[in-house]
């Protein structure tokens, strides 16, 4: 693996990359206890707001904080207007894929995709077979992952179009930045991402059913408490000012959803609904489910109500699907893509596999449906006992699994144990769709893994986050 | 607004309101039990506040009898009772973060704070002294939230709520402390007990936080009639069941004004508050001061039930 990228000092790490002038400049000037003084007022606050997230499978630990990284990640404007544009494109394939894949199916018929990958795809969903939604767009809300690895290079890491979460921390890392550090602010012209909740909104009301007769009503769909993102939740309902509801909070009669309220029932119009596909209604998927609301699913045939995101766009969260994004964009958009995929094996086809199983050491293996940096094989930090027990698991069910180069992930200045040392970062923006068009505020949530050498910047795994700046001109 | 909202701002309420009431409770039991046995007589007080806190059933499960160190852990810090100090403010802190939209920064900050320092008092003091610095925490934190609440919700019907729940519960501490100890406030009781019952009679009024607002209203010693009137019929006392149910009222009228409708509780509410503002204390110990708190309690309860069928489910 080759030296990675880094955001502040390029490749040779002998030079200070414009963006980065100031900050640099500014790092040089302020005493270390300083920042070690501020890192640890921030987490006070994060603690006392009660930004928490729970982590599955840790009993005592029910709520932990993210840790924050007090040096933010910083991109110059140009950057950013080249990635906007490929966001925008890759979201538009998207939604144009998932109504296809749903409707006429024409790129399976093309032999684009091969048809068992869709149809044989847990996170298909029949259901919504001939299914229309507002506007043909499924995707409302997207994270897609960016990694970088040189100074011109971005890749997708993945799609997230059921129900990306971490937005909240983008818009709480620039708030306790602000408190911060107001003098790092005054000396650079950063764009502003404070108003995403407005956005999301007027995209989340421009997406109601067309029947609908009014100004449309509202609500957020959250599993309830013990959800391990239900401070975004509910920080969220907050500033869109929206009833954060529960599934035991609505009702379905006649095809239409109410929530109970203290005057009666009122009627819903759209659900910005972070319950996976699974749990959302117990008469469709899931009968043991007490997080859905009964009946939601007939209500939505009927065009009563529209569900963001849409059900069954989980088929774009495959990483098998994911390998085909490339031809998918140029399917549909007659476009060459703006950002790269990580090139990708697909360990269900043969040669593919054969390459992989030769070549474990190098590279990284994920479960096609995986998500949160669970169930993976980084083959060069791997122990070669690892090693073997993972080639077993992938030859007995070799569709789950695709593999990828260990990427240099880029690093950025961060705050550590022994001072100010690089870590590899991603970047996760968040893209809006509504009625008219893809609207992304400028930046998205930086995750950080702050071990040295690290390349799992997941929060469930150690990584934390940064404030995120997107630079005038 | 979310019928589970309604409900998550009532009980979180109610429990902040609970805690206290543990919290005076505790207090004002240390202070009898300090006592020389000469000044309080033989009783169990130590029994006598499990009574009161309404906790006797799930309390002589785990215990034979009643003393200090166990009713100390199992009033103030037990998981094991769901209605201790330590889990009121858990269920609290539980129905805030449910309903964090509803609630201002300030009171967020007021219970999430509370629930954060609960850590350090562990699994328990280790001293008298750290116990009573608990105890006095505890009602800081209650009025701290109360007050936040007071100072920065909006006068709409999440703030309606919320009240309803702190008289709720407020109604339903006093009639149980009167409920447990009203053989001490019967008139003629002074003639039996004579000067042994003072610190009694001092002891319930320090749980209502009214041993002063007492000397202000009668400017008279202590005679357990005037006790009785004071808990039970003056509006001027807080935490009287009389002054409780004035609140009771006017919240849910604020409520119904908004939605423009009455209903079932404010019907109730209503008569309850006419019944004590029309009795005198002569006509309560005739028909019997045990039986009139007895009804309360009953009355009380159905009004809360009320409540949640019209506004919480």
């Amino acid at each position: 693996m080759a030296a990675a990228f880094d955001e502040m000092k390029g490749h040779d790490g002998d030079e200070i990359r414009p963006a980065y002038g100031e900050l640099s400049r500014w790092l040089s000037e302020v005493p270390p206890d300083v920042l070690d003084y501020r890192r640890r007022e921030a987490e006070l606050i994060f603690r006392r707001i009660g930004i928490t997230f729970a982590v599955y499978g840790e009993a005592d630990a029910t709520e932990r904080l993210i840790p924050f990284d007090v040096i933010p990640r910083i991109m110059s404007g140009s950057e950013w207007r080249l990635l906007e544009k490929g966001l925008t494109q890759r979201v538009n394939a998207l939604n144009m894929f998932i109504k296809d894949v749903y409707g006429a199916r024409e790129i399976l018929r093309a032999g684009i995709i091969p048809e068992d990958l869709v149809y044989r795809n847990p996170a298909f969903r029949p259901e919504m077979n001939g299914q229309r939604v507002p506007h043909d767009i499924y995707v409302h809300i997207a994270g897609i992952d960016i990694i970088r690895v040189d100074a011109e290079t971005f890749y997708v890491l993945e799609d997230n179009a059921r129900t990306p979460s971490g937005v909240s921390y983008m818009l709480e890392n620039r708030e306790i930045m602000m408190r911060l550090f107001p003098e790092l602010f005054s000396r650079h012209r950063i764009a502003p991402v404070e108003n995403y909740p407005d956005e999301l909104l007027r995209s989340l009301k421009s997406v109601a059913p067309l029947s609908t007769p009014r100004e449309p009503t509202v609500v957020l769909l959250t599993p309830g408490v013990f959800n391990s993102a239900y401070y975004e939740h509910s920080f969220l309902a907050d500033k869109l000012g929206v009833e954060l509801v529960e599934g035991r909070d609505l009702f379905v009669k006649d095809e239409i959803v109410y929530m109970r309220t203290t005057q009666g029932p009122q009627r819903v119009d759209v659900i910005y609904r972070r319950v996976d596909d699974d749990f959302i209604d117990p008469l469709t998927f899931r009968s043991d489910s007490v997080l859905g609301v009964p009946g939601l699913m007939s209500a939505y045939a009927a065009g009563n109500v529209t569900l963001a995101n849409a059900v069954g766009t989980g088929i774009a969260d495959d990483k098998a699907v994911y390998s085909f994004m490339p031809q998918i964009v140029k399917f549909y958009l007659g476009e060459e893509p703006l950002l790269k995929n990580v090139p990708t094996w697909r360990c269900r086809e043969e040669e593919h596999l054969k390459y992989v199983l030769d070549h474990l050491p190098e590279l990284v293996v994920k479960e096609v449906h995986g998500s949160g940096g669970y169930g993976m094989l980084i083959g060069p930090t791997a122990s070669k006992i690892a090693i073997e027990q993972f080639r077993a698991k992938l030859k007995a069910a070799p569709n789950n699994f695709i593999a990828q180069p260990t990427l240099a992930l880029s690093t950025s200045p961060t705050c550590v144990e022994e001072g100010v040392a690089p870590r590899h970062v991603d970047l996760r923006p968040f893209v809006l769709t509504g009625r008219n068009g893809v609207r992304i505020v400028p930046g998205g949530l930086t995750r950080v893994a702050l071990k040295k050498g690290s390349l799992v910047v997941n929060s469930s795994q150690g990584g934390g986050t940064k404030d995120t700046w997107v630079l005038d001109g | 607004m979310l019928s589970r909202t309604a409900d998550n701002l009532y009980w979180l309420s109610r429990y902040v309101e609970r805690a206290e009431y543990l919290a005076r409770i505790l207090d004002a039991t240390q202070r009898l039990s300090a006592l020389p046995l000469a000044y309080v007589g033989a009783s169990n007080e130590w029994e006598s506040a499990v009574l009161t806190a309404g906790c006797a059933t799930g309390f002589f499960k785990l215990y034979d009898e009643a003393n200090e160190e166990n009713v100390t852990d199992y009033l103030a810090f037990s998981t094991a009772n769901s209605s201790s100090i330590r889990s009121c403010f858990e269920a609290a802190r539980h129905n805030a973060r449910a309903v964090r939209t509803a609630l201002t920064m300030e009171m967020w900050d007021a219970i999430n704070g509370t629930w954060l320092e609960l850590k350090r008092y562990g699994n328990g003091p280790t001293s008298r002294e750290e116990f009573s610095r608990f105890l006095r925490w505890v009602q800081e934190s209650s009025l701290r939230y109360d007050g936040s609440a007071y100072r920065t919700m909006l006068r709409s019907d999440a703030y309606w709520f919320s009240r309803l729940g702190v008289y709720m519960e407020r109604a339903d501490n006093t009639a149980r402390i009167l409920d447990v100890k009203y053989h001490l406030l019967l008139p003629d009781n002074e003639r039996v007990g004579g000067p042994l019952d003072y610190f009694q009679w001092a002891a319930i009024l320090r749980s209502v936080s009214a041993l002063t607002a007492y000397h202000w209203v009668y400017r008279d010693s202590l005679k357990p009639w005037l006790v009785a009137d004071l808990l039970i019929l003056k509006d001027e006392l807080p935490r009287s069941l009389s002054s409780c149910y004035e609140a009771i009222v006017r919240n849910l009228d604020q409520i119904a004004g908004t939605y423009g409708r009455q209903g079932a509780a404010q019907r109730q509410a209503r008569g309850m508050r006419t019944r004590l503002q029309n009795s005198k204390m002569d006509g309560i110990f005739q028909r019997g001061l045990h039986e009139f708190i007895g009804e309360f309690i009953t009355e009380n309860n159905r009004l809360g039930g009320a409540i949640t069928e019209q506004f919480l489910l």
